[in-house]
């Protein structure tokens, strides 16, 4: 681990222990909010006797669809973009200011349109995920030196060949940027639409906790996802930085 | 120096189409051009009096609007023939690669098998002086370096006719000079046929057999003038006398031509007809 590692380590060691004096100490009260040590025990308790499965099992698989259904129309859509430059002109406008809509107001609708089953969640995630991926497919397509056209050309390579074998590594970095967005993205939509409404998740099980004063339940819940999001996004994120490295940006 | 014509351009011009309400763009010609096989041509003149144009056309990445292209006696339609390579002004390494795995590109795409593909990727760069560097990344490369990588990737797929258009345009002059010796090295033991396209005069009297003086836009061949070097030389060359004066002549033709490229006004033609 690199010393910038140990630091950041320490710094949520150092917040983590500050929050567990804070409450030991009465200076926050329990009825608040409990001390981290006893989130972990609780969330330990909640994995070891299994009772966190099915909603884990269901939030994971809802995320994982909505990234993945948002990764490739992303990738696809804004392939497409970039190849009509009219088309990526008129679209420019509604792609910046995209994520100045609040998707979760469509929520209602999509439950009267889809039933109360998992696709609304997943059309919620994949609404809050595409557009990042659409966007950074067409900033990664952008830089894109057109001298490697000519190579391509010089090499013989056809249309799929030059995509597979220059564009797609060219913009990789890119890509990898709006794969690690739409991961986060898929996860804040799933989980928040969750909360609203859903037959089950984490997100459902964190609210239901809520309305049912289980603070010890409702925190462990909390810390369960910061860390599973934390290390997905730490993983996604030091493979980036690596290709970006590689490619000397 | 008479020689089998290699490569050949004729009767071309090159007019890009009218784009978003500007004029068409008559980039070149009508121009004739031969290249005779094994030697060193060089083609300059003033910025945008379509040097790359020429090139591209000749390369087979660009349609010549009127006009005939041939390689080898075959017309040039459309696609890069066989046997022709290319290197350009811009950093054209893949940043994604290994110098090595850079090199080896084409190779691959052409379904070389992996012993020979090692073999020539050896030699590339063993000759180019990049083999401490086989599995660098151009990030961690000098623009010069990269500049050989792209230069090796070309020359392991044995071209016969090199291309090479202002390759050490972004390279400082004494790293261009001992560029320019690399290149002669390169072009006398492969034997290829050489088109160096550059604005360096210096840097064609240098290397050439022939050079190809062009005018302002649309580009047309003012003269070409035969250097006479022996074809084992090298950048020592820039001591002798004559060196002097075959930039001078150059420069005397092109002085006009690029004066009318930066819009001071003299005719393009004009310092053709005085030094007539």
């Amino acid at each position: 681990m690199t010393r910038l590692a140990w630091i950041r380590l320490a710094i949520v060691f150092a917040a983590f222990a500050v929050l567990e004096w804070l409450v030991q100490s009465g200076r926050i009260s329990t009825h608040t909010m409990i001390p981290p040590t006893a989130m972990v025990t609780e969330l330990w308790a909640l994995l070891a006797s299994g009772e966190l499965t099915g909603d884990l099992v269901q939030t994971l698989s809802n995320v994982a669809i909505a990234c993945l259904l948002s990764v490739t129309v992303g990738f696809a859509t804004g392939a497409g973009v970039h190849a009509v430059p009219r088309l990526r002109r008129a679209l420019d406008p509604f792609l910046t200011t995209y994520y100045a809509v609040p998707f979760f107001v469509f929520y209602p609708l999509l439950v009267f349109i889809f039933g109360m089953n998992n696709l609304p969640m997943i059309a919620i995630g994949f609404m809050f995920a595409v557009v990042a991926m659409i966007i950074n497919t067409l900033n990664g397509l952008d830089k894109i030196p057109r001298v490697y056209a000519k190579v391509a050309r010089m090499h013989q390579m056809g249309r799929l060949a030059t995509a597979l074998r220059v564009q797609i590594p060219a913009a990789m970095p890119n890509l990898f940027t709006g794969l690690k967005l739409s991961v986060a993205y898929s996860f804040i939509g799933v989980i928040a639409a969750e909360f609203i409404l859903a037959p089950g998740g984490l997100g459902y099980a964190i609210s239901f906790a809520y309305d049912n004063f289980d603070n010890e339940t409702m925190y462990a819940l909390m810390l369960f996802i910061l860390v599973l999001v934390t290390a997905i996004n730490m993983t996604l994120h030091s493979i980036e930085q690596r290709l970006l490295r590689r490619q000397g940006l | 120096m008479a020689g089998e014509i290699h490569a050949r351009l004729s009767g071309v011009t090159r007019v890009y189409p009218a784009v978003a309400g500007n004029p068409p763009v008559h980039a070149l010609g009508p121009i004739d051009l031969e290249l005779r096989r094994g030697e060193f041509f060089s083609i300059v003149g003033p910025s945008g009096c379509g040097k790359s144009t020429c090139m591209d056309v000749l390369a087979g990445l660009s349609p010549p609007s009127e006009g005939e292209v041939a390689f080898e006696g075959k017309p040039v339609k459309g696609n890069v023939p066989d046997g022709v390579g290319a290197v350009f002004q811009e950093d054209a390494s893949f940043p994604w690669l290994t110098v090595s795995d850079n090199v080896a590109f084409g190779l691959r795409r052409q379904g070389v098998d992996g012993a020979e593909i090692a073999k020539r990727v050896a030699y590339a760069l063993g000759f180019m002086g990049l083999r401490d560097f086989a599995q660098a990344y151009p990030a961690q490369l000098s623009g010069g370096m990269r500049q050989r990588v792209c230069i090796a990737r070309t020359l392991v797929l044995q071209p016969r006719l090199i291309l090479l258009d202002e390759p050490f345009g972004a390279l400082d002059a004494q790293t261009r000079l001992l560029m320019g010796d690399e290149l002669l090295r390169l072009w006398r033991e492969t034997g290829a046929t050489v088109l160096l396209i550059t604005h360096a005069l210096d840097e064609a009297t240098m290397l050439s057999d022939r050079i190809g003086a062009m005018s302002a836009r649309p580009g047309r061949f003012l003269e070409t003038i035969e250097t006479g070097w022996p074809r084992d030389r090298d950048s020592s060359m820039l001591e002798g006398e004559t060196f002097g004066h075959i930039t001078g002549r150059l420069w005397q033709m092109l002085r006009a031509e690029s004066k009318a490229a930066m819009g001071y006004g003299s005719e393009p033609g004009q310092a053709d007809r005085e030094a007539g």
